[in-house]
């Protein structure tokens, strides 16, 4: 089996654009073939990571749009839609096409139009995804993020300030991104006293509503040099699926499509939790943060709040946690999340992280659809 | 479309779930229906949720409860009737007719029930 090399990426400004989808997918597209130094000829697959273009703006078929638009005639494209997790499912289907031999030459597109929508609007548009037995109540992803929140803190005894500091840390983070919606540091008591959105979750507990896109090129390991002397290759790469009604799960602070997804990308790449550099996490919400780190194995159930307190998640520490600002910072353009994180690990690997760059030669993400419905974790090395 | 009760399936396993699925843990087939409506639950976790979609209630107060079927757990979801409430309170569904506006928001009316139960303290 081919081991699969990233050779480029790119990412738009995230955050309120006028560009409507196929125009921001057009533009991170040109700007990663550009980055890698590929013809668009010369791509045999193109895969278009997307949640929901045709609910937000009724546009469909942006797969066979973009490669048109780019004249990328006639390589194979698909639209990857799975729910938030469709960047990261889109690494899955990118690493696949490569190391199975269908394509040589794979560029994955993610991107969202989302801003031209109300809040109440695009949250609908989201809650879609949950059970009819959920979705009558007005159940939504916010309100799943509060019911946890609550449910950790009081089994676990965290304090409510430790929630408050993941959005504190991926601010600080996410200044020295010149992509993120938000360039700007908030205090503790900025999070703590925003208004309630899902008690006793606060407005700086989740994530804002995003346009966006961002993209990474894929190739075979074996011929990579011939763009870059500095690459990526995808160690290991796994989804898995939780129930789709959320109150199902036997533990509602265990994510097991986390656990799974995450134990099979470390099988597969060879590297255990303490050995992984810098992550990026699916912070839609911070209580996202923790779970994550704990289903990961980057922490203890329970425990996760601690090594945030003790600051061992911050840039400078011992393991730095969504440099790029996450999704809270960064923004969440659903379908280009999960490519975007993979943007901050190939970045950070390749050593083009600039001022947020931190020592790494092991990198992990992990992408969350749904409430964890669906997760997908990978894990990248620097080439040697 | 409301049947007025809150039917869960038990499962060949002797497992039981919420809503019924039509296969249940390891592929077991659905043998017999439960109407959760005729128990107490406990609360497990809730919310009160300020951003609320087309057609909900503003502020929504939801819950996940766990009932209690004679020895076997079953959880389930759904609005609070107020926010008097604290993780472990015993509640009792309470059937609403309309919990939220049908087709106010993006899934189409007909597509699903709108009726159902809330949980009120007992």
């Amino acid at each position: 089996m081919e081991r699969v090399a990233i050779i480029g990426s790119s990412m738009t400004q995230f955050g309120q654009r006028e560009g409507w989808i196929r125009d921001l997918l057009a533009e991170a597209g040109t700007a990663c073939l550009s980055d890698a130094g590929v013809e668009p000829g010369d791509l045999k697959h193109l895969y278009v990571s997307n949640m929901a273009s045709g609910e937000f703006e009724g546009q469909g078929g942006i797969m066979n749009a973009l490669a048109h638009d780019l004249g990328a005639l006639p390589a194979y494209t698909e639209r990857i839609d799975q729910t938030s997790s469709s960047g990261g499912a889109g690494i899955y289907a990118a690493w696949r096409s490569i190391a199975s031999g269908a394509s040589e030459l794979t560029m994955l597109v993610g991107g969202e139009k989302m801003t031209h929508r109300s809040t109440a609007e695009a949250t609908d548009v989201i809650a879609s995804i949950t059970h009819p037995c959920e979705y009558k109540h007005g159940v939504t992803l916010p309100s799943f993020a509060g019911m946890t929140a609550r449910h950790y803190l009081e089994r676990f005894d965290a304090p409510r300030e430790s929630l408050a500091k993941v959005a504190v840390k991926n601010h600080e983070n996410g200044v020295d991104n010149p992509h993120a919606q938000f360039r700007k540091e908030v205090d503790l008591e900025t999070v703590l006293e925003s208004p309630i959105v899902a008690d006793p979750l606060r407005l700086y507990d989740f994530c804002p509503i995003t346009d966006g896109s961002a993209a990474l090129m894929f190739c075979p390991e074996s011929v990579a040099q011939e763009y870059t002397d500095e690459y990526a290759v995808v160690a290991g790469v796994a989804g898995a699926t939780d129930t789709h009604v959320v109150h199902e799960r036997p533990d509602p602070t265990v994510m097991g499509g986390v656990v799974e997804s995450g134990e099979a990308a470390y099988e597969m790449s060879g590297y255990g939790p303490g050995e992984i550099d810098v992550a990026e996490l699916h912070d839609m919400f911070t209580i996202l943060e923790f779970l994550q780190m704990e289903g990961l194995g980057f922490a203890e159930q329970g425990e996760a709040w601690k090594r945030v307190e003790a600051g061992e998640t911050d840039r400078d520490g011992e393991l730095p946690i969504n440099t790029s600002g996450g999704l809270k910072s960064k923004g969440h353009p659903l379908g280009a999340s999960g490519v975007a994180q993979g943007v901050e690990i190939y970045e950070q690997l390749v050593g083009e992280a600039g001022p947020r760059q931190v020592d790494a030669e092991v990198g992990l993400c992990c992408n969350v659809g749904g409430f964890g419905n669906c997760v997908i974790t990978t894990i990248m090395e620097a080439a040697a | 479309m409301s049947d007025r009760e809150m039917t869960a399936y038990r499962y060949g396993d002797g497992s039981i779930g919420y809503p019924g699925h039509p296969l249940g843990p390891d592929g077991q087939e659905p043998v017999d229906t439960v109407d959760l409506s005729e128990y107490t639950a406990t609360v497990v976790t809730w919310t009160t949720s300020t951003a609320t979609p087309p057609g909900v209630r503003e502020p929504n107060h939801i819950a996940i409860v766990e009932f209690d079927v004679d020895g076997e757990p079953v959880r389930a979801i759904g609005q609070l009737t107020t926010d008097e409430i604290e993780s472990g309170d015993e509640v009792r569904p309470i059937y609403a007719e309309e919990l939220r506006e049908p087709g106010a928001g993006i899934k189409i009316a007909e597509s699903q029930a709108w009726d159902g139960f809330r949980f009120e303290p007992v």
